[in-house]
Formats: structure tokens, C-alpha cells, sequence
């Protein structure tokens, strides 16, 4: 049996936003294809190296929490770019795929330095962003694909000039409130202020992650084979809809 | 006349409407009424449990005063304007308030005693951070009167750790490692030292992050307990015995309703009568006469079976009931009602936070209800409970309909919902003619 290794950085710490869900749906929608996941903890000290996970996954947390992470996450910064550029898959969300760019910046001016993975930078804004948030995205050329999720970030994140988002708004505030952009998409690293959890009600994003956690694992591109989703679905379509209908706007 | 009119159109009780007519037109509204009450007023506030903390201290104190009392859960300055304005011969002032409205209400009021029981990760969307609703805490301590007696729980960290800023405090607390949890759940909050970031090191946990805590490298630890809860013995839900013990006395106490949460409900209740003067006896007499806070944990009956209703809003919580249930006696049905207005929260994210899998090892079926009936069943799905036993019924009344149907004559049936699913359900219920409304049961 094929198993997908996956690395979760500092679960203890980045779990505000129910991240665990995002590991769930992840390792039942590969049991369910007759694929393997483990996950292993990667916490303060714990050494990463390059090419011996096929996913990354590193979720939120409280602003303390990430504070007590950040100069850990900035030191491993040369490994996780590493693990990218050999094709490694990520998914970063919210307080994660903050500090997996250059920099935060609070509001009191401190700083905590990122890992620089992506193309992106992120100031503390004076309005939180709180609201369900709708994406349109097109991760494979002519697939355009939809992600419902939640939204709650008082950062304001830049992307560099050709940097790639990962969706367009549809409904909600996105990266800044303004550029009409969420998130970010390097290569096969992902990260997004979505969560809900993100992945229970996206679960072609799922997929997405895991056909390329396993391309990394065996080296070939394979489509998974389909699953009945139609709560996933249903889910999707009723928090679409309140995106629509009370998605954060300015 | 107001609330009358409120009542009139259906608008959740006329709980609050008074207030907010009121403070719109006179701003200082609610000094003034707290200045009028001749023994001042005391405030609770938690993330779980401050309408039932405030209900037990109201047992306790009711027989011997004239009370203020906001006990059908409006904890916003309006309600607490209401309740006071709603009883004008009232001598002392009992108020539960919401986490956030703390800092306001507390100011114009002036209390003579503030109870705090926990500090909870709930509806981020609405409250922010913990850290932040800590931080306002900090600053209402600092604020209050001179004369005020300050109650906290002293197993909570961030909690416990405003008495230190305040001699004359009461803190309270469990002492029973027997009813200790082996590890902190998933959803736990509070887990790194206050002072220096480490993790706490725990002798025991009870609730949460709740418990005997001490950080091995600074040395910052529980403060010393006056009022605590000892030989704690779970009646599954029919309720729970303890020993409380206060500085050179102790005794036995009886509680109707069930759970370890619900004895610190009792501690802070207790706590808090003995800063207003309560004897000892009174305490534990008002402790023994305690019911259920409306909504909270409630049997009803309906033709020939019964509901029994108990109010999920956060992980924190949810994971007590679900402890509670279980230990009582899993059922093998329930009803698990998710909304997502702005009282529930509108990020379900939470439902994912709670360990619900000791529940639905249980059960055989589960209907799934409310306006995000699908997420919850994807809660459940992504559990690994069998996709074909989870029914989907986005419908309240439909789904209480199934749920009763699927239980045998005689039988109970657990709904669990979330606050406006709980409101609904119960409006559902009584229209049926089977309970009486709230503001009727409050006055």
C-alpha cells in the first residue's frame, strides 16, 4: 500500500480554526482510495527534512501562539522551500500562510519574520476581516473550480507583482479587502485565509492535495478516483450561498 | 408597556427590548438604576456556564432578598437594563454578563462583587481572541471599586491569575484527581505559562484546560484555593455530589444537574453568596433546590416521551455534555441541531474543535438539523460514522418530528443544539402546547 506522508507543523500550537478537520478529510478521502496517510508532528526543535514528506500542513493560531512559533518556522525556511521545489505539496491556512511569507507585521510595528516560501507580505490592518468568503479558482489550465469557506484575519497580505493567488473573490474580503485576490499558489503549495475547515466542504481541493502529495511519493500524476459527495456538496452549496448573501464587505 | 409590546409581536420575550428604547433615549440609564438599589449589585461572567452560575447564586439568595435578576439569559447591557427596570423594589442587583459586555456593564454599575469562571476559545467571529477578552478582564480588575470582593476560578490560568492583583480575593477550585481526564483534549485553550510561553505541567485536569496547573520552569502555578470542591461523585445525569469545603468548614452538597462543569457552576455560585454575606447553610440549601437554567440542560415531556435538551455552543462545553451524556449512559439516537446566526456564531468551525467521536460510538442513527445541517454531517461523516445512519433534516420541527418517531414509547430523546436551535426547538415545543415560554417560567 501507498502511503502519503504528511509533515503538520506545530499542531499544538496552530489548531484555532478546527485545522484537525483539514487532516481528517485528508486521511479518510486516501483510506477510502486504498491509500495510506500518516502524519507526523513537527513542533518547536524537530528536524525537517527535505523530500521525506509529501505534504506539508501547517494551520492557525491566537496571536501568542504564533508569536512563540514564528522564530522556529523562519529557521526552517531553506528546508520548506527545499521540500516545495522538489515538489512537496503544502497547504497553509490563515496564521500559516502568513508566516510562510516574508514577514507579519503587527500593529504595534513588531515583526515576526516568515519563512519565505511565498510571494507575499502581511501588515496588521486597522478592520478585521470576519466573514464567509466564496473563490473562484482555476488550479489546472480550463478547470475552474469553487471554494466556500470562512474568514477571520485582521492581516492585510500583499502579493508580490505576478505572484499567484489561489482564487478570485467572489464574495468577501480575500487577501487585503481590496485586490479581489485570496490567497497564494506555489507550485504545488497552497495557502489561503480560508477555513471552516477548508477542505470537509471543498473536497475537490482535497483531492487536488492529494494527487499531488502521491505524485510526489511515487513520481507519477494519477487521478483519484471519484467519491459520492454529495453532503460535501451540499455543504458547499449552503455556504456559498451565505457568502453571497453576508460575506464580508467594507 | 414595552415589553409588553415585544411580547405582543413575538420578539424573543421582550427581554431586552425595554432596555434598548430606554438607554437609546437616556444613555446613563443603568447607573442610575444600580445606584438606586440599596445592596449594590454583583456580576458573573464566563464563557461556559454564567447563566447557570448566576441562577444558583439566585437559589441561594432569593429567599432572603428582593433580586434584580436577568435569568432568561439577555446578558447584554439592554438586558441587564431590562431586568433592572422590570424590578423596582429589587434590593440587590444579580446579573450574568456576556464576556465582552463585562468591561460596560461594569463601569456603570459599580459592582460589589464579581464572579469569573472561565475563559473559553468561542465564536472568534464575535469575541476575538482569547487573549484579547483576557486582556479587557485584566483591565475591568484593575477598574473595580476598592470595596468590591473579586470571585475567580483558580484553575483557570488566565483567570485565576487576576487575583493576584487583588488581596481579599476568593478563589475556587476542584481538588479530586479521581475525576481527572488523562490528557487535555484537542480544543484545549490556556495551555502555555502566562509569565514565560512553556507548556503548564498538570497534576490534574478537569474541564478543558481546567485543573491543577504549574509551569516547570518559571514556577507560575494555581493560586491557593479557598472555596473547593472535593469527593466529587458523578450521578450520571440525574446529577452529581461533592464536598465543598471553605476555609475550616465543609459539606455535603446534593446537585440536580449533571457534570463536573456543574459543580464549578456551584463553586462560583457559592463563592460569590459567600462575598455577599450568605451563610454556609443557605449556600448549600440553595445549591440543593437548583433545577436546570433555562435551556441549558432540560427535560421536557412530550406525549409519551421525553426530550431532553442540552445546549451546545463551543467546544469547551460541548465536550462536557458529550462526557456527561456518555458517562450517563450513551444514548443510541440523537438530534444534533447546528445554526449559524450571530448568537451561534456564523463560523461552524468549532464543530470540528469538539470531540464528539465518545458520543457517536454510541449511537446507532443521528439526525443532523439546523440551517448547516450538511457541516455537521460531515462532522460525523469525517468521524467515520456510516454515511447511510445519518439523516439530513435541515428542518427543526421536521427533524424533532423524525427524532421522536425513532424513539421508543417511554424512551428520551437527546437533542443537542446550538442557542438559536435551542430557541426554535423550544418555541417548536411549547406551540405544541408542552412548555410553558421562558419569560413566563423567568417572571
Amino acid at each position: 500500500m501507498t502511503t502519503i506522508r504528511v509533515g503538520h507543523l506545530y499542531p499544538e500550537y496552530l489548531n484555532i480554526y478546527a485545522d484537525r478537520g483539514n487532516i481528517a478529510v485528508l486521511a479518510s478521502r486516501a483510506r477510502w482510495r486504498g491509500l495510506g496517510l500518516e502524519v507526523e508532528a513537527l513542533s518547536l526543535g524537530d528536524e525537517l527534512r527535505p523530500g521525506e514528506h509529501d505534504l506539508l500542513y501547517i494551520g492557525g493560531g491566537q496571536d501568542r501562539e504564533q508569536a512563540l512559533i514564528a522564530p522556529d518556522l523562519a529557521a526552517r525556511g531553506e528546508a520548506i522551500r527545499a521540500a516545495v521545489d522538489g515538489g512537496a505539496a503544502v497547504l497553509a491556512v490563515c496564521g500559516g500562510y502568513q508566516l510562510l511569507g516574508r514577514f507579519y507585521r503587527g500593529r504595534d510595528g513588531g515583526e515576526l519574520p516568515g519563512a519565505g516560501l511565498f510571494p507575499l507580505e502581511t501588515v496588521a490592518g486597522d478592520r478585521r476581516m470576519i466573514g464567509d468568503c466564496l473563490l473562484d479558482c482555476e488550479l489546472e489550465s480550463g478547470v475552474r473550480r469553487t471554494l466556500a469557506g470562512f474568514e477571520n484575519h485582521a492581516g492585510v497580505t500583499r502579493l508580490d507583482a505576478g505572484a499567484v493567488p489561489l482564487g478570485r473573490v467572489v464574495a468577501g474580503f480575500g487577501n487585503d479587502g481590496a485586490s479581489g485576490f485570496e490567497g497564494v499558489r506555489v507550485g504545488s503549495a497552497v495557502g489561503t485565509y480560508l477555513h471552516g475547515p477548508l477542505l470537509p466542504r471543498n473536497a475537490w481541493l482535497a483531492d487536488w492535495i492529494l494527487e499531488r502529495a502521491l505524485e510526489h511519493r511515487t513520481g507519477e500524476r494519477q487521478a483519484l478516483e471519484p467519491l459520492a459527495d454529495e453532503l460535501e456538496d451540499e455543504a458547499q452549496a449552503v455556504a456559498a450561498g451565505r457568502a453571497r448573501s453576508r460575506g464580508g464587505r467594507f | 408597556m414595552a415589553a409588553g409590546l415585544s411580547r405582543l409581536v413575538g420578539a424573543g420575550g421582550g427581554t431586552t427590548v425595554p432596555g434598548k428604547v430606554l438607554t437609546s433615549l437616556d444613555p446613563d440609564v443603568l447607573d442610575r438604576l444600580a445606584r438606586r438599589l440599596p445592596l449594590g449589585s454583583a456580576l458573573v461572567s464566563a464563557t461556559n456556564g454564567k447563566t447557570t452560575t448566576a441562577a444558583m447564586a439566585a437559589q441561594i439568595l432569593g429567599p432572603h432578598l428582593r433580586l434584580a435578576h436577568n435569568s432568561s439569559g439577555a446578558n447584554l447591557l439592554s438586558g441587564v437594563t431590562s431586568s433592572l427596570l422590570s424590578a423596582k423594589d429589587a434590593e440587590l442587583g444579580l446579573f450574568e454578563v456576556d464576556e465582552a459586555a463585562l468591561p460596560e456593564v461594569a463601569t456603570r454599575i459599580a459592582p460589589r462583587a464579581v464572579c469569573l469562571g472561565n475563559l473559553f476559545r468561542d465564536q472568534l467571529d464575535r469575541y476575538g481572541e482569547l487573549e484579547h477578552v483576557a486582556e479587557r478582564w485584566r483591565a475591568v480588575v484593575r477598574d473595580l471599586p476598592a470595596a468590591s470582593v473579586l470571585v475567580v476560578n483558580g484553575d483557570d490560568p488566565q483567570v485565576g491569575d487576576l487575583a493576584r492583583e487583588r488581596p481579599g480575593s476568593i478563589v475556587f477550585g476542584l481538588d479530586d484527581p479521581r475525576q481527572a481526564v488523562p490528557e487535555l483534549l484537542h480544543a484545549a485553550d490556556s495551555k502555555w505559562c502566562l509569565r514565560c510561553g512553556r507548556p503548564y505541567e498538570y497534576s490534574a485536569i478537569y474541564v478543558g484546560h481546567l485543573g491543577a496547573y504549574r509551569c516547570p520552569a518559571c514556577g507560575h502555578a494555581r493560586p491557593e484555593l479557598d472555596v473547593v470542591g472535593r469527593e466529587i461523585e458523578l450521578r450520571g445525569l440525574e446529577g452529581v455530589d461533592f464536598m465543598l469545603q471553605t476555609r475550616g468548614e465543609s459539606r455535603p452538597v446534593r446537585l440536580a444537574v449533571p457534570g463536573l462543569y456543574n459543580v464549578y457552576n456551584a463553586l462560583g455560585a457559592a463563592s460569590l453568596a459567600l462575598a455577599l454575606g450568605s451563610s454556609l447553610d443557605d449556600v448549600v440549601a440553595g445549591l440543593e433546590r437548583f433545577g436546570a437554567a433555562f435551556g441549558r440542560f432540560e427535560r421536557i415531556a412530550v406525549e409519551d416521551r421525553r426530550l431532553l435538551m442540552l445546549l451546545v455552543k463551543n467546544p469547551a462545553g460541548a465536550n462536557e455534555v458529550v462526557r456527561t451524556l456518555v458517562a450517563g449512559g450513551a444514548p443510541k439516537l440523537a438530534v444534533l441541531a447546528l445554526n449559524d446566526a450571530i448568537a451561534d456564531g456564523r463560523d461552524v468551525s468549532w464543530i470540528w474543535d469538539v470531540d464528539w467521536e465518545p458520543l457517536l460510538a454510541g449511537l446507532e442513527r443521528v439526525v443532523v438539523t439546523g440551517d448547516r445541517a450538511a457541516e455537521m454531517a460531515l462532522r460525523c461523516k469525517y468521524a467515520g460514522f456510516p454515511v447511510d445512519a445519518i439523516e439530513v433534516v435541515p428542518e427543526l420541527g421536521e427533524a424533532l418530528d423524525r427524532g421522536l418517531d425513532l424513539t421508543p414509547t417511554a424512551g428520551e430523546l437527546v437533542v443537542l443544539p446550538t442557542y438559536t436551535a435551542m430557541l426554535a426547538l423550544r418555541r417548536i415545543v411549547a406551540d405544541r402546547g408542552f412548555v410553558r415560554p421562558y419569560w413566563e417560567r423567568a417572571a
